[in-house]
């Protein structure tokens, strides 16, 4: 009789890929439908529609790049999903879609796939829209007008205001429940704390990241307020834009942040300064985009100059 | 709970398989095959020829240096020596005895009931002689490690926390002998004379601690550690930071930190050797896993083929894909059934294929980091396997390869299922060459 015989170890834990990418996809669920029930069925469309070109173009990559069918990890539907809740429901489903598949093909398949891509798909994804069609990007339909792109009434959000700057007229619980206008899974704080609280306690994502990112931002926009009120200005710049969404869940995506504990925190810092920078000088009023994407490309320099420290040595030893 | 040592993964113990039932005596097999090779260093040279009569617990191997010397296990005629399977894969030079079942016991070593006027050197010279090395597994020279901590240690630690999975031959040996151990540790605090004396033991073990406290109740020296369990506890570095607080630098042995550590089952055999005359001819062997039918523990003869180990153990199931010399996280995968027991032998797992589900293909690595917080030596396995991938021996050694235990942590939580450990072990091999 012959067993196999391979390496230890010789048992593994149940945890897999598709189960940590289900996860995050569930975690996203209270945001979307909060998304669904303020913008329309549309929001609900437009989803489908940005995750399914997103499958398929992984289905593609996976034929033509990986040569090994990639789809069951689910990480595509992942990206999807966050590319359309970083949209306002206005956007047309075509442009959604261009997005997914630049995303899958040319963010993640063309930087080698699953782990190895340095940008946040749906984020490059979204970087790559706003420059060709800005225009439906920037225009946000209003909480209740739930019509379709031409009778919708493009408004400002609380953070245009914050850009005059001037404190925004909604109030605190409007915001924190997602009773203004905005990208689809931008508006309701409550639903993006709910999952990533959900991630947290089942030990998928680190508390690291979005406490240090929006820790930052927090005593960033306290430190240099704008606003008559300065505790006001800091919750509106807290609760207002895309800022909880990129902490949540696009600066914690774990191919494109770094493993060591000490890394996570720099790196959160770094994207709250960013934001901030971006925010307050830049042209649009939003800058989670920007500021995350560039502290994507520091993630391998930051891993280096981050190692723990080495077993059996003293803080700052080197053996 | 507080956790006493970095990383480290828990999963489920499944000891109540083996744990549960009495251990039992078996009939000894009509031949034992006692490799030269069951300790770390160079192999025994036989004593004895083919057609010599040899008597249970006589010399019939023995050397230089980190050899310890090996004896028969049971009493009968040497029939043949040559090369035969080994668990660790290869084929090794081996004494083939035929039992006559008589059991006749060679007694030229002494049995002394009070041993506290026997010189250190003595002590020593009686464990080397009886054949003890680190019977937890590492199979390390018991003599050669007790001598050269002798002027170095302030802690000295008794490690019970078999924190594998699925065994329990040391948590049955600590039921029923509980004297045993404590008068081992006695006998090598003689030699040692440590300030802390430490019995480190996991808290999943609650009868063994039970008669450990029973055992300890007029002890003033001897001190009962109880952790919280978590794998890998039992390896030494982490045993000794979980006991006492401090790390031992890299490439370092427990004395540099003033520690020594040594398996509860170690000074079970020293009490045997010193004060009962006995030499290491037999072992507790923990069979279990799901794919056995009557898991338990059983004395064995050392030199026991697990083919006869396993048929006392009521045989295979059909479902039966691994078969493992030693605990699940770093123990021997077995091609067949045809090695043989040896000292370290704490025990044969036979897996079955539910365990082979989780076991799934690779799948690219997610970054997802559960590797580094895994690890107990703090190390990033997520870089050392893709440096190793590439041979890329510079980095390998940057990031402290050579610090790796090997206790399978990062592999056993990596999502992706990346043979993370393996890879890593040829990165071990490749600096090694190079230096």
């Amino acid at each position: 009789m012959k067993f196999e015989v391979t390496s230890s170890p010789h048992i593994r834990s149940k945890n897999n890929t598709q189960k940590i990418m289900l996860n995050v996809v569930f975690a996203l669920l209270p945001t979307l439908l909060v998304g669904v029930v303020r913008f329309g069925t549309q929001a609900l469309l437009l989803t489908l529609v940005s995750v399914a070109a997103a499958v398929v173009a992984e289905w593609i990559c996976g034929m033509v790049i990986y040569h090994r069918n990639t789809v069951k990890d689910l990480s595509s539907v992942v990206t999807g999903m966050l590319l359309a809740l970083t949209l306002p429901s206005t956007v047309p489903y075509w442009v959604a879609a261009i997005g997914s598949a630049f995303a899958i093909i040319l963010v993640k398949g063309f930087g080698g796939g699953l782990g190895k891509n340095v940008f946040n798909p749906a984020l490059a994804g979204r970087a790559l829209l706003m420059l060709f069609w800005p225009v439906y990007l920037i225009r946000y339909p209003q909480v209740g007008t739930k019509g379709n792109a031409v009778d919708m009434i493009a408004g400002a959000t609380p953070l245009h205001h914050m850009q005059m700057p001037a404190l925004p007229e909604e109030s605190f619980m409007d915001m924190f429940l997602g009773n203004i206008g905005g990208c689809i899974g931008e508006v309701c704080t409550l639903a993006l704390l709910a999952g990533a609280a959900f991630l947290i306690l089942k030990g998928i994502i680190s508390v690291r990241i979005p406490a240090a990112y929006l820790g930052t931002v927090a005593v960033l926009t306290f430190v240099f307020s704008k606003g008559d009120n300065v505790f006001a200005w800091m919750m509106y710049s807290l609760l207002g834009g895309g800022v909880m969404l990129g902490a949540l869940f696009m600066a914690t995506d774990y191919a494109t942040s770094p493993v060591t504990p000490k890394g996570q925190v720099i790196y959160g810092i770094g994207c709250g300064i960013l934001t901030v920078v971006f925010r307050y000088f830049g042209l649009f009023p939003e800058g989670v985009t920007y500021a995350i994407l560039l502290m994507n490309a520091c993630v391998w320099a930051i891993d280096a100059y981050t190692a723990p420290r080495r077993f059996g040595t003293k803080k700052g030893e080197t053996v | 709970m507080k956790r006493l040592f970095f990383g480290g993964v828990h999963p489920a113990d499944k000891k109540e398989l083996s744990a549960s039932v009495e251990v039992k005596m078996t009939k000894e097999p009509k031949q034992v095959t006692i490799p030269m090779t069951q300790h770390i260093g160079a192999p025994c040279e036989p004593l004895v020829a083919v057609g010599d009569t040899v008597k249970k617990g006589q010399k019939i191997g023995d050397g230089k240096g980190l050899c310890v010397p090996v004896h028969a296990s049971v009493s009968g005629t040497v029939v043949a020596i040559e090369k035969r399977r080994h668990i660790n894969g290869t084929d090794e030079l081996c004494v083939i005895i035929e039992n006559d079942y008589k059991d006749t016991e060679d007694t030229s070593m002494i049995a002394y009931d009070d041993y506290s006027n026997l010189s250190d050197d003595q002590i020593i010279e009686i464990i080397r002689e009886a054949g003890i090395v680190g019977m937890g597994g590492a199979t390390f020279a018991t003599n050669v490690k007790a001598a050269t901590s002798m002027e170095r240690v302030k802690t000295l630690i008794a490690n019970a926390c078999e924190c594998e999975p699925y065994i329990t031959s040391d948590d049955m040996l600590l039921r029923m002998y509980p004297e045993r151990v404590l008068e081992g540790m006695r006998i090598i605090c003689q030699v040692l004379d440590p300030e802390r004396v430490v019995l480190a033991i996991e808290d999943n073990k609650k009868e063994a601690i039970a008669a450990l406290k029973k055992a300890l109740v007029n002890e003033k020296k001897i001190e009962l550690v109880v952790l919280p369990t978590r794998y890998p506890q039992g390896a030494e570095k982490q045993l000794v930071q979980a006991v006492t607080g401090s790390e031992i630098p890299g490439g370092e042995l427990p004395k540099s930190v003033g520690a020594a550590v040594f398996n509860v089952a170690t000074f079970a055999y020293t009490y045997g050797a010193v004060c009962l005359g006995r030499p290491v001819t037999r072992r507790m062997v923990t069979i279990s896993g799901e794919a056995v039918n009557n898991p338990g523990n059983y004395w064995f003869r050392i030199g026991t083929s697990f083919e006869y180990a396993v048929e006392q153990a009521g045989g295979l199931k059909d479902n039966v894909w691994k078969v493992i010399a030693g605990g699940p996280m770093m123990g021997l995968a077995q091609q067949d059934l045809s090695a043989c027991t040896i000292k370290g032998t704490s025990s044969i797992l036979c897996l079955s294929e539910e365990q082979n589900g989780e076991a799934q293909e690779e799948n690219p690595c997610i970054r997802c980091g559960a590797c580094v917080k895994a690890c107990p030596m703090k190390l990033q396995p997520l870089y050392l396997h893709a440096y190793g991938k590439k041979g890329n021996v510079d980095e390998l050694k940057r990031l402290n390869v050579m610090d790796c235990i090997e206790c399978g942590c990062c592999s056993y939580t990596c999502p992706a299922k990346l043979h993370l450990v393996e890879t890593i072990r040829e990165g071990k091999k490749r600096v090694k060459e190079e230096m």
